[in-house]
């Protein structure tokens, strides 16, 4: 396992530029696309299964850590319930002049509301910019993983991961 | 898990609710009790510590009936729970 | 005396999948389980599984629970509940059951053990407290019961369990103030203290549980840092409010019957102590007597799931139910699912080590 993760439970940006799940900015820029943070050798594969366009590579040695092909990769989202370690997410780079748009797997409740101001939340678990409800998905296929998109200043595209309410932080 | 219809039963003296079927420890938890007997020797505090039967921490005394292992006992409406002391004594109803 | 052909001890994901394989092929099985429900800890498991695709990886451990319930029904796999396996005798072919107030006895040719595990417990002043509680405690009153223990909460122990649990005591609604781990790193999977370090959790490894204090219950959680002689380090010491400890410290194997009825055991760290030795199949030193799951040594309930199939298979050819060829077919499959569920890091050691169990068998 990674020197950092195992000491903190974190990737660290060195780490995650290393990963083979992990699009470059110009992919990001274009538009929504998976940003897979798997970097530890665990036999598991159900995010090959489930992308429609092929777009996940982890083979026939399903220890392999997974490839992403950013070109097959449209951004829909479907790995994102399926990993068990909720650790794909969606980057989009292009949502508008100022901000990204960030998806990510939600597991508690309540869900936010679409339009709800929250904290754009790192992972150190760490409110770190504001950012805006926009998406609440949460169908039956989902096998109650829900997932959640929020627009964030551009700059943190790469470290929001999470949310957190603004009550909680008084 | 299917929580069965609510009843009301005796703890201590004191009326409780909880869910007919859920272990007696359980409602006792959810109600806010925490220490449900003391030990022989030291008198100490115990209270639910496996929660699935084995190791005995969680006994009371239930309808006069002493080291019933209230984690996997499932409550009844009506039923009388009492804090145990030490061994407990049988036909013990107070 | 209730006559059986093969009579399995713990109607968990083990005992379920042998007794399935086994009533496919036509053996006569009856499962004993001394829960009011079927399913052993799998119902408990409301995360997602790793894994492949043949293994319901993305599946929640309730989900595979019922599938495997409802597979058994369908296979007429008759189960008795309620009922405690206390005794086995005549050369581990006799088991002697308590169901309500009265004794049964079953007599069987074949009997798999699929008793599971037990927790372990960390001994440190203050552990008696109400309020400190093993972690699979925790996981069952939150996870079957829909209470919580407490709600500001201290998980001593690093690894998948403790991991897990913080992670749906935080879904249950509490707060977990830290994990401390023993060891300079992380035990469990890295995606899994990822995901509570994004929710806010502070994970310090090189720490352990100094004592737990309070009035009559557990109010405070004093923390230190350890060196590499497991020695505190003076001047560390921390104080975290909480009304909770739990304890991820460990399982080990609940073999209890196998060794009354005289199988050799080995003491394997790794597995989680004592250990029946036993063989490919999973028959251990004495002929017809079977352990399969986490009583063969503590891993995954979908490896538990395998070794379970492996006895019934095993059982079905001993009875004639299905040919030698027919039974190598499935077994290598089996093993091939094996192997794939017990590979990288965490289950190279894992391979290894049940290798040498078998080995040792003979």
């Amino acid at each position: 396992m990674r020197e950092s993760l195992s000491k903190t439970g974190i990737l660290t940006r060195e780490d995650l530029g290393e990963s083979p799940g992990v699009p470059s900015e110009e992919r990001m820029a274009k538009g929504p696309v998976a940003y897979i943070e798997c970097m530890e050798e665990i036999p598991c594969n159900p995010c090959e299964f489930v992308c429609p366009n092929g777009a996940i590579s982890v083979g026939k040695e399903i220890i392999d850590l997974p490839v992403l092909d950013e070109n097959k990769c449209d951004g829909c989202g479907l790995c994102i319930p399926v990993c068990p370690g909720l650790a794909i997410f969606i980057v989009d780079k292009s949502y508008s002049e100022e901000e990204a748009l960030i998806g990510f797997p939600y597991e508690l409740l309540p869900l936010p509301e679409v339009g709800m101001n929250v904290y754009g939340v790192d992972r150190k678990g760490k409110a770190i910019c504001k950012a805006r409800v926009v998406k609440v998905q949460n169908p039956k296929r989902f096998d109650r993983t829900p997932v959640v998109y929020m627009a964030i200043p551009k700059a943190f595209a790469l470290d929001v991961r999470n949310l957190r309410f603004m009550e909680e932080e008084e | 898990m299917n929580k069965g219809q609510e009843v009301e039963f005796v703890f201590d003296g004191k009326r409780v609710k909880g869910y007919e079927g859920e272990p007696i420890a359980t409602a006792l938890l959810a109600s806010g009790v925490k220490v449900f007997r003391y030990t022989v020797k030291s008198g100490s505090p115990r209270g639910v510590f496996c929660a699935i039967g084995r190791c005995t921490d969680c006994v009371m005394t239930v309808d006069g009936m002493p080291n019933v292992r209230t984690c996997i006992t499932p409550l009844r409406g009506g039923l009388i729970v009492q804090t145990q002391k030490g061994l407990g004594s049988w036909g013990d109803t107070r | 005396m209730i006559e059986t052909e093969f009579a399995v001890v713990g109607a968990g994901p083990a005992g379920l999948s042998a007794a399935l394989e086994a009533g496919r092929a036509g053996v006569k099985t009856l499962v004993i389980d001394e829960n009011q429900a079927s399913g052993g800890q799998l119902f408990k498991q409301i995360h997602k599984f790793f894994g492949s695709k043949e293994h319901w990886a993305g599946t929640r451990g309730i989900e595979i629970g019922n599938r495997l319930l409802m597979e058994s029904e369908k296979a007429g796999v008759k189960v008795m509940l309620d009922t405690v396996a206390w005794g086995i005798f005549d050369g581990g072919k006799v088991l002697a059951l308590k169901q309500n107030e009265g004794i049964r006895r079953v007599h069987a040719q074949n009997i798999l053990l699929a008793t599971g595990a037990s927790e372990n417990a960390l001994a440190f002043p203050g552990w008696t407290l109400p309020g400190v509680l093993g972690a699979g405690a925790a996981q069952t009153l939150v996870n079957l019961h829909r209470v919580l223990p407490g709600m500001k909460v201290l998980m001593v122990g690093s690894g998948n369990v403790g991991l897990i649990v913080s992670y749906q005591l935080l879904q249950a609604g509490a707060k977990i103030v830290a994990v401390v781990e023993a060891l300079p790193k992380i035990g469990g999977y890295g995606v899994h203290a990822s995901k509570i370090r994004r929710m806010g959790v502070p994970i310090l490894v090189s720490h352990t549980v100094k004592e737990a204090a309070g009035d009559g219950k557990v109010e405070r959680a004093i923390v230190t840092q350890i060196d590499e002689q497991w020695h505190p380090v003076p001047g560390t010491e921390r104080e975290f409010e909480v009304d909770t400890i739990c304890m991820a410290v460990g399982l080990h194997p609940l073999a209890e019957l196998a060794w009354i009825a005289g199988c050799q055991f080995a003491y394997i760290a790794e597995l989680g102590g004592h250990v029946p030795l036993h063989g490919k199949n999973m028959e251990t030193t004495i002929p017809g007597l079977y352990v399969a799951g986490d009583a063969a040594g503590i891993g995954e309930a979908t490896a538990a799931m395998e070794e379970g199939r492996l006895v019934g298979v095993d059982v079905a050819r001993r009875l004639g139910r299905l040919s030698d060829r027919e039974a190598e077919m499935l077994v290598s499959e089996i093993e091939s699912r094996i192997e794939s569920i017990r590979s990288g890091p965490f289950g190279d050691m894992l391979r290894e080590v049940k290798k040498k169990l078998i080995e040792r068998r003979g």
